[in-house]
């Protein structure tokens, strides 16, 4: 499903912190939305949740999301916060099983394909084992899948994930990647993703969005975006793009020559 | 399956704190004649207790409503503080400790000093109760933005020392009446029926709609950006819980006085035994709540028999401490 943003803006207490931005997540693409700290990423992605108010046209599959029931958004748009709460007695199955929320009514409690649906994506992210495991008790790559795994018992079609690989280690990094782009590709998933790592977000994504000082400054494919140019210029470093993998580039640091 | 046996547990510890409440006392009854009695009454039943009427007397004008009332005191509380705990995602919250409980005694002493007892108790109760929350709420959340586990309890504490405050300048306006509003301040479960009768309904609609917010609370732990991603109108369900909650506590006081700590010891309890989810917590506190009180009462009314400790004292001395511990936890996971 598509995600259509035609010149949204975001005011956070009387600042804007969005203006004008559009950008388009093509049906089973994968966007990655990056830029220096504080450019508004992050308020892009809850925005298009429909957790902030905002002006301009935000859609999925056609339907602007400021018009629909928070039920009926819940069942297209999944969302992983970027350091999610996690409560510490609460177990793996009990977490997961939240995802469900959209399909119960107010007072309705959760059925047998609840919990069906539950244990199948545990099952899928190699989690059925910690099934019982209070969270308190995961490692950082394990709560990170477990976050995942509430997501997509949500069964929706657009994922957005904000900084899914904070915290972890380069090996759980690329384990929690690769799980994203597997089930992108497995489902048709929508993602759109935060990522402060410039050269994995050119790695995973098909698609960037560059954002600076609350606008979408660049968009298109990795290589059309990650330049030397609109690095240097929006992050202020002084770096190197260079051939990567697939044609995608890959961003060095330089450090001045004394 | 284990749920069950969880909750078959707790009914049994609830049953047997409440058979004992209602034998032992200045005139201790047998477990024979007790059993036999109460099934004497059931409809259908004829059982011959070999009670002398005096031990019938007591057991059913005395005991019996006392042992009811503490149980409902006692469940009123612990389900209200898991309530506030859901509500404000902090285990420290708690009817006493947030201010509700002050606010409900401050409102209460107001309708006896002015109008003196009646029908107008538990809602005045309510209103102070909804209050105080409010009150501590606001503070701890101007205090720090966003508020943290302690300030919200800290600006709860700072509500109830200036609530009880004005409360003792009413009592002291009013010394004629002093007698009867420090008695009630201390807690008492020992209204009679009467008391019974006046509780009952607040209490059950309280605890039914608390009960039936079990699975929201669970959604709303996990943060209000997630739950509102998850569909859930996060504010309109804390709006609906902490009446819920405010109302138990308002039953809770204008029946029983203040009674502090039940609120935050049982609920934390339940959840080292029985996990975190509010939906078994809910229900266990309220059945564990009563099976506290209740054993609290038998404690406050024998250790010093024939006189009779105030139950505050008593759950204070367990709870306290207890207090301290959780602080100790809580404040161990947040950093």
């Amino acid at each position: 499903m598509t995600v259509e943003i035609t010149g949204v803006g975001v005011d956070l207490g009387g600042r804007p912190v969005l203006r004008g931005v559009t950008a388009t997540a093509r049906e089973g693409r994968w966007l990655a939305v990056i830029g220096p700290n504080g450019a508004g990423k992050s308020t892009l992605l809850k925005a298009v949740m429909g957790l902030l108010p905002h002006t301009g046209l935000i859609t999925v599959g056609g339907r602007p999301v400021r018009g629909l029931a928070p039920r009926d958004r819940a069942r297209l748009l999944a969302y992983a916060p970027q350091s999610p709460l996690l409560p510490p007695d609460m177990t793996v199955h009990e977490y997961a099983l939240l995802g469900r929320t959209p399909y119960i009514s107010y007072w309705g409690r959760e059925g047998a394909r609840d919990t069906e649906t539950t244990r199948a994506v545990l099952d899928r992210l190699d989690l059925a084992g910690l099934a019982a495991r209070p969270l308190e008790r995961l490692s950082g790559g394990e709560r990170q899948r477990v976050v995942l795994a509430r997501a997509l018992t949500q069964q929706a079609p657009v994922l957005l994930l904000d900084e899914p690989t904070t915290a972890l280690d380069l090996g759980h990094q690329q384990q929690v990647l690769e799980l994203v782009d597997r089930l992108r590709r497995d489902d048709g998933l929508t993602v759109v993703s935060t990522l402060h790592d410039l050269t994995v977000a050119a790695q995973y994504a098909d698609d960037l969005l560059l954002m600076s000082g609350g606008t979408a400054v660049a968009a298109g494919r990795p290589a059309e975006v990650l330049t030397e140019d609109l690095v240097t210029r929006h992050f202020g470093a002084r770096v190197t793009i260079g051939a990567g993998p697939a044609g995608r580039p890959v961003v060095h640091l330089r450090r001045p020559t004394t | 399956m284990r749920r069950g046996v969880v909750f078959a547990g707790a009914a049994v510890v609830l049953a047997a704190c409440m058979t004992a409440g209602l034998m032992v006392g200045a005139a201790g009854l047998p477990l024979k004649g007790v059993v036999l009695a109460l099934a004497d009454r059931l409809p259908f039943v004829e059982a011959h207790s070999g009670l002398t009427p005096l031990e019938t007397g007591v057991l059913f004008e005395l005991r019996l409503p006392r042992v009811l009332l503490g149980a409902m005191v006692g469940g009123l509380l612990a389900v209200a503080g898991a309530g506030y705990q859901g509500v404000f995602r902090n285990p420290l919250a708690d009817p006493y400790l947030l201010g509700a409980a002050a606010g409900a005694g401050l409102t209460v002493t107001l309708v006896i000093v002015a109008v003196g007892d009646g029908a107008a108790v538990p809602l005045a109760a309510f209103c102070g109760a909804a209050g105080g929350v409010l009150l501590a709420y606001g503070l701890g959340h101007t205090a720090t933005r966003g508020g943290g586990t302690a300030t919200l309890v800290l600006a709860g504490v700072a509500v109830t020392s200036f609530l009880t405050a004005v409360q003792t300048f009413l009592q002291q306006l009013k010394v004629d009446e002093l007698q009867r509003v420090y008695a009630w301040i201390l807690g008492d479960v020992g209204g009679g029926w009467d008391q019974v009768v006046m509780c009952a309904p607040y209490a059950v609609v309280a605890a039914a709609i608390l009960l039936l917010h079990g699975r929201l609370l669970d959604v709303l732990s996990v943060g209000d950006d997630e739950a509102s991603a998850l569909g859930v109108r996060a504010g309109r369900v804390r709006l609906v819980v902490l009446v819920a909650a405010s109302l138990a506590t308002a039953a809770a006081v204008s029946a029983g006085g203040l009674i502090g700590f039940v609120g935050v010891v049982v609920p934390h309890a339940v959840r080292r035994l029985a996990g975190g989810s509010y939906r078994l917590v809910l229900p266990l506190s309220l059945l564990a709540g009563g099976a506290f009180l209740v054993t609290a009462d038998l404690i406050a009314r024998t250790v010093l028999a024939p006189a009779e400790l105030p139950i505050g004292v008593v759950t204070a001395f367990v709870g306290a401490p207890f207090f301290v511990t959780i602080l100790r936890a809580t404040r161990k996971v947040e950093t």
